[in-house]
């Protein structure tokens, strides 16, 4: 299988994985109970995944983020989360905050970018 | 009267609009600005970014099978990771179905909006619905969740172009946007001891696990970490 097919096959099967549990979720609406056993532990795999595909994604990064520091990325981290904390929980400051710590960190590495 | 019903849901649904429109679709557009930076920089192409955001609309997925798909995951190992971290869509669709459901509504059109059951929609519907008489519900949702669908697919694609326009820090500011989003999402929500657990047990198998088993490293963390995370806080409960 070349790696267009690959990524279409991906591509394809996540849309019906996506799908699935919210057609379920309409199909199964009250019959079953939110809170259940199984439930509870799906959400804990799924934070567990994206917990360690995010640490994984700012302590090794495998694309393009490998072009800057594990310090520059690391010291942006907790400037995003130190500026989310003093905006009181805001998203959009403690994202906004650390991407541009970590540009102006990175930038510092690229005097012609 | 069908007149006066057709004109409240037409203010319902632009109600809607101007409310997605607000601190949400803001919040959305950079996170999917990220997304598409993301798809551009890991070679990519626009097609397939804008494909990922239609059909699954849900970002953790997208970006798993991004990433997994750069470190050469099979087809298999993807679809799974994806299939697990949106296992959570289904409890969130039960919950929020019966608020929307309206009696003499086709079951299709219940089943077409579930597709735009997601984080933001489900909790603002979650909060909003209630207060809008029944009639209306689907017409709110639709034009709230479907404002903010519309919304994603624009930052897909400016994300994709601006990665390749912008300096190079600026493009990689926008890439580090994507983990950065996922974690100021879980500081958000800290309160259940079972998602700190399963938070703390994934982020120290998730890197270990991907130096072991690249391809597979991310699913084994979703199990075992979050099958730990969920034994351990049945333990201390059981234990009160």
């Amino acid at each position: 299988m070349n790696d267009a097919a690959a990524v279409w096959g991906a591509l394809v099967a996540s849309a019906i994985v996506t799908y699935l549990p919210r057609a379920l979720g309409v199909a199964l609406a009250g019959r079953i109970d939110p809170n259940g056993l199984l439930f509870r532990w799906t959400a804990c795999v799924a934070y567990a995944l994206l917990s360690g595909l995010v640490v994984r994604m700012i302590v090794l990064p495998i694309g393009p983020l490998q072009a800057t520091d594990l310090a520059a990325r690391l010291i942006a981290t907790a400037t995003g989360l130190a500026a989310f904390a003093l905006a009181r929980g805001s998203l959009l400051w403690g994202a906004a905050t650390g991407t541009l710590a970590l540009v102006l960190l990175t930038a510092l590495r690229f005097p012609a970018g | 009267m069908a007149d006066r019903g057709e004109t409240r849901r037409g203010a319902a649904w632009r109600s809607a609009v101007r409310e997605a429109l607000g601190m949400p679709a803001l919040v959305l557009f950079a996170s999917y600005i990220g997304f598409g930076s993301l798809v551009s920089e890991s070679g990519f192409g626009l097609l397939e970014g804008l494909v990922s955001t239609a059909t699954s609309w849900a970002l953790p997925g997208q970006v798993a099978l991004v990433e997994m798909s750069a470190v050469g995951a099979s087809v298999v190992a993807i679809t799974l990771a994806v299939a697990l971290t949106n296992a959570r869509l289904m409890p969130m669709s039960v919950t929020l179905v019966p608020l929307l459901k309206r009696h003499r509504a086709p079951a299709w059109q219940t089943y077409a909006l579930a597709h735009v059951i997601a984080v933001t929609s489900w909790a603002n519907g979650l909060r909003r619905l209630p207060q809008i008489a029944e009639e209306d519900r689907m017409a709110w949702f639709f034009g709230y969740a479907g404002t903010l669908w519309l919304v994603t697919m624009l930052a897909t694609a400016v994300g994709f172009f601006a990665a390749g326009l912008l300096p190079a820090p600026v493009t990689l500011g926008l890439v580090f946007l994507n983990p950065l989003y996922f974690l100021l999402l879980f500081a958000q929500d800290l309160r259940q001891r079972a998602k700190v657990l399963a938070l703390a047990f994934g982020a120290v198998a998730g890197p270990l696990m991907h130096l072991v088993l690249p391809g597979y490293g991310l699913l084994v963390t979703g199990l075992a970490a979050g099958t730990a995370a969920f034994a351990v806080d049945l333990l201390l409960e059981r234990r009160r």
